[in-house]
């Protein structure tokens, strides 16, 4: 009998504790979580979210429409005892804007008894062409709302040192676009997104850092999982694609394969090649 | 009669009328939406008894898709 080396069983490479995202004082089972803005249907978001494997949605508030009310209220289409609710503060330009936001967010939430009321995904926009966010206004507004006792996960750009003073300000979780809201453009600056999670990881290797923005496709989801995310937010993606829930399913198995690789350790890059056959034992010749 | 402004729109609302009033007149499902009565919130418990002053800003919020 030979010394054979033990066979590493997949059970053995994710423990059973680093499958949950967990964010504050929240673990979520999956480590996509999902918009529910921009979708032709109710029905087809409904139905999108559940093929997504999603158990966290975002939501944003509103003005109540008081004429030319269909009658269907989102939440009507929502399983709250399925989904943890986000809400977020899209739509902001500053601080004061965004904690009155947050704060009724927090209030409709009570009031459904979601376990998402404690917390909310902060916005403060700089300019509504590239919805780039308001550094300046985005770091008041989280110091704000970490005040308040809001577990605040926040959305910024991809810059190692802004992500910094948001962690540093409390943020329960720092959320770096891979590009701007919407426009599909994947991770930009994969690099930046390596030194924000060495930034924030080091000596707390498990503070979530969730990649939030810019999502266009499958790839993209698996990309930013295989740097080291810990969790992808996006919407647009699987809400205007020509087959949302064909998408969501794509996403949902993006995520498992993204972070499943990046658990399992990936080869390094190298310039040459290093053949998969061995060199012992052939039987051809070699022309040097 | 008062005159309020109701997310947005000024409105004319019966003197003594509460927030309460003001959904059910409107047929907001009050599950689903919070209060804010000039830019404070307005609790649940306080709808049938917060009145409705000449000038009021009321907003009346409820969640919708968002990413």
């Amino acid at each position: 009998m030979t010394n054979e080396p033990p066979v590493p069983a997949l059970a053995d490479l994710p423990p059973p504790e680093s499958k949950l995202l967990r964010v504050g004082s929240h673990s979520l089972n999956s480590r996509l979580i999902v918009g529910t803005g921009k979708y032709d249907s109710l029905q087809l978001m409904k139905e999108s979210l559940e093929a997504s494997g999603s158990d966290c949605v975002t939501v944003a508030v509103r003005r109540e429409k008081l004429y030319d009310r269909e009658g269907k209220n989102l939440l009507d289409y929502i399983d709250l005892a399925k989904y943890t609710l986000l809400p977020n503060t899209a739509g902001c330009y500053n601080a004061i804007d965004a904690v009155r936001v947050a704060r009724l967010g927090r209030e409709i939430l009570k009031s459904l008894e979601n376990p998402g009321a404690d917390w909310v995904k902060l916005e403060v926009l700089g300019d509504s062409k590239t919805l780039l966010p308001d550094p300046i206004a985005t770091l008041e507004a989280c110091k704000m709302l970490v005040a308040e006792g809001f577990q605040v996960l926040c959305y910024t750009s991809d810059d190692p040192i802004m992500a910094v003073r948001l962690k540093a300000a409390g943020a329960a979780s720092v959320m770096p676009a891979g590009s701007p809201i919407g426009s599909g453009q994947g991770i930009l600056n994969p690099n930046n997104l390596r030194i924000i999670l060495e930034y924030l990881k080091a000596g707390d290797p498990d503070y979530p850092v969730i990649v939030d923005a810019g999502v266009g496709t499958a790839s993209d989801v698996s990309m930013a999982f295989e740097l080291g995310a810990d969790g992808v937010l996006l919407n647009t993606a699987i809400a205007h694609a020509r087959y949302p829930v064909a998408m969501a399913t794509a996403m949902k198995h993006a995520t498992i394969s993204g972070r499943l690789a990046y658990q399992a350790g990936r080869i390094p890059r190298r310039l040459y090649a290093t053949a998969s056959s061995p060199e012992d034992g052939s039987i051809t010749s070699r022309p040097w | 009669m008062i005159s309020i402004e109701f997310n947005g729109i000024v409105s004319q609302v019966d003197k003594k009328s509460t927030v309460l009033d003001l959904l059910v007149f409107s047929k907001v499902q009050s599950r689903f939406c919070a209060v804010e009565l000039n830019l404070e919130i307005v609790p649940k418990d306080e709808y049938a008894t917060r009145l409705l002053c000449d000038g009021d800003k009321v907003e009346v919020v409820t969640l919708v898709g968002g990413g």
